[in-house]
């Protein structure tokens, strides 16, 4: 019978056990509730073997994508080797490839893709300091068009990290990152759905990474970008993006300001009010939230009561360290 | 008949369908929308679709305490019977309108009924 691996223990099934079963008759503790494939509280993620498809039913396509699945549902048919997905994650020495500034207060950092370095772009990963301090930055990047990992850094006064890749970091120094994580990202099937992406500040990180791999997956729907910053001079990659737009009959680019003067091909205004002006209703909507909390968690119930699915709208907040 | 509320239903399935309008509706009801301000919305669309599961008389490990724990809060800014029967009220016509006959909804009323005086502290 199929053997489960889980936390450095091995455990033997029997003939017709869930996974669930097979770990609680070892004296194994885990989280569960109803034990028949609803309530999801003892999803995790199967880093060998496959789930058996019964056990996906219902989790966000993202997460499936990810190999997550509810273990009290999965009766194994191969050998697997399981985790709770939050302490999936695992470290990496990787080199900075580059540093530059995108605007006054944001850096782009590009480092070396460590080999065996799965992600998929709009996932977050943990960035480690000298001191040993980590944050969380989005990917930009798309492993099948860039050998690099590009996080977009905005330089927050005091701030650990920030700081620390700001006024010490160098090309070919190294660095620490965790495994990527989150399940902000692009998964294909529904080619013609429109997609709504809205972010400020660096919340256009994960939001570029996402249009760019949508676009390489031949998403064929409508893509509107909307990125939000309070001034003129926080909008960056405006050339780039702007670029995408005329390439790409599918792909509109929003960059919108909320106060001061408003240059041409920029819109007057906070990007959720603009979004929610230019689309009421949005039944059917694949959307990405990513930047300030208050916008995210805002705009969030107003695109789930403007019509989009709960499944299909992935908020992202920004959460700034205290410390 | 063999076939129990759930399966009658259509068991996971009609929650799945059911969730997001449920949900739509409670969020924009005048009448308890406020009660879901500052909510974490993902977290608070997973326990919709375990309340709908509980009321199609799926399964659930839900417990008169864990609702009274979950909604003490909840009382205690003003949460009271008429607002339980806007809940029971929306859920009915999440149902009328996926097509669930009148006295299936009632067997799920009547489901979600034995939790009032749970949620309501009484």
């Amino acid at each position: 019978m199929p053997a489960i691996e889980f936390e450095g223990g091995q455990y033997e099934s029997e003939p017709g056990e869930s996974v669930l079963d097979c770990l609680t008759r070892h004296g194994v503790s885990v989280n569960y509730s109803c034990r028949a494939g609803v309530c999801q509280s003892c999803m995790m993620v199967a880093v060998e073997g496959k789930p058996t498809p019964v056990s996906q039913l219902g989790i966000r396509e993202t997460l499936k994508a990810q190999d997550h699945f509810l273990i009290c549902s999965c009766v194994p048919e191969t050998d697997m080797t399981v985790a709770v997905p939050d302490r999936a994650g695992s470290l990496f020495e990787t080199t900075v490839v580059s540093l530059d500034r995108l605007s006054a207060d944001v850096i782009r950092l590009r480092l070396a893709r460590p080999e065996n370095y799965d992600y998929r772009p709009g996932q977050f990963l943990n960035l480690t300091n000298a001191a040993g301090i980590s944050r969380s930055y989005s990917l930009a990047s798309v492993p099948e068009l860039d050998d690099f990992l590009e996080l977009q850094i905005r330089i927050v006064p005091d701030g650990q990290v920030s700081s620390w890749v700001a006024n010490g970091l160098q090309v070919g120094d190294s660095v620490t990152i965790s495994q990527s994580a989150g399940e902000c990202s692009y998964v294909p099937g529904r080619e013609q759905q429109s997609l709504l992406l809205v972010g400020t500040g660096t919340g256009l990180a994960p939001l570029v990474g996402i249009a760019r791999d949508a676009l390489r997956q031949g998403h064929a729907g409508p893509i509107h970008l909307y990125h939000g910053s309070s001034a003129v001079e926080g909008l960056y990659l405006v050339d780039e993006l702007s670029a995408m737009d005329r390439v790409h009959e599918n792909f509109q680019y929003y960059p919108c300001v909320s106060r001061g003067a408003v240059p041409d091909g920029v819109r007057a205004g906070r990007a959720a009010d603009l979004v929610l002006q230019d689309f009421a209703k949005l039944p059917g909507w694949r959307a990405f939230l990513c930047g300030r909390e208050d916008m995210v968690k805002g705009l969030q119930k107003k695109i789930f009561l403007a019509g989009a699915s709960m499944q299909d709208i992935f908020a992202d907040p920004f959460i700034e360290a205290k410390d | 008949m063999s076939d129990s509320l759930f399966d009658r239903i259509g068991g996971e399935g009609a929650v799945d369908a059911a969730v997001d309008i449920f949900y739509r509706k409670v969020l924009a009801d005048d009448r308890i929308s406020e009660f879901f301000d500052g909510v974490d919305m993902d977290k608070q669309a997973a326990k919709q679709k375990a309340f709908l599961t509980m009321a199609f008389g799926g399964p659930n490990n839900y417990t008169g305490e864990d609702m009274r724990k979950g909604h003490a809060h909840l009382v205690a800014r003003g949460l009271n019977d008429s607002h339980f029967d806007a809940v029971v009220e929306d859920l009915g016509s999440t149902l009328a309108e996926l097509g669930v006959p009148n006295d299936v909804i009632g067997e799920v009323a009547a489901i979600a009924e034995t939790t009032r005086n749970d949620v309501l502290g009484k």
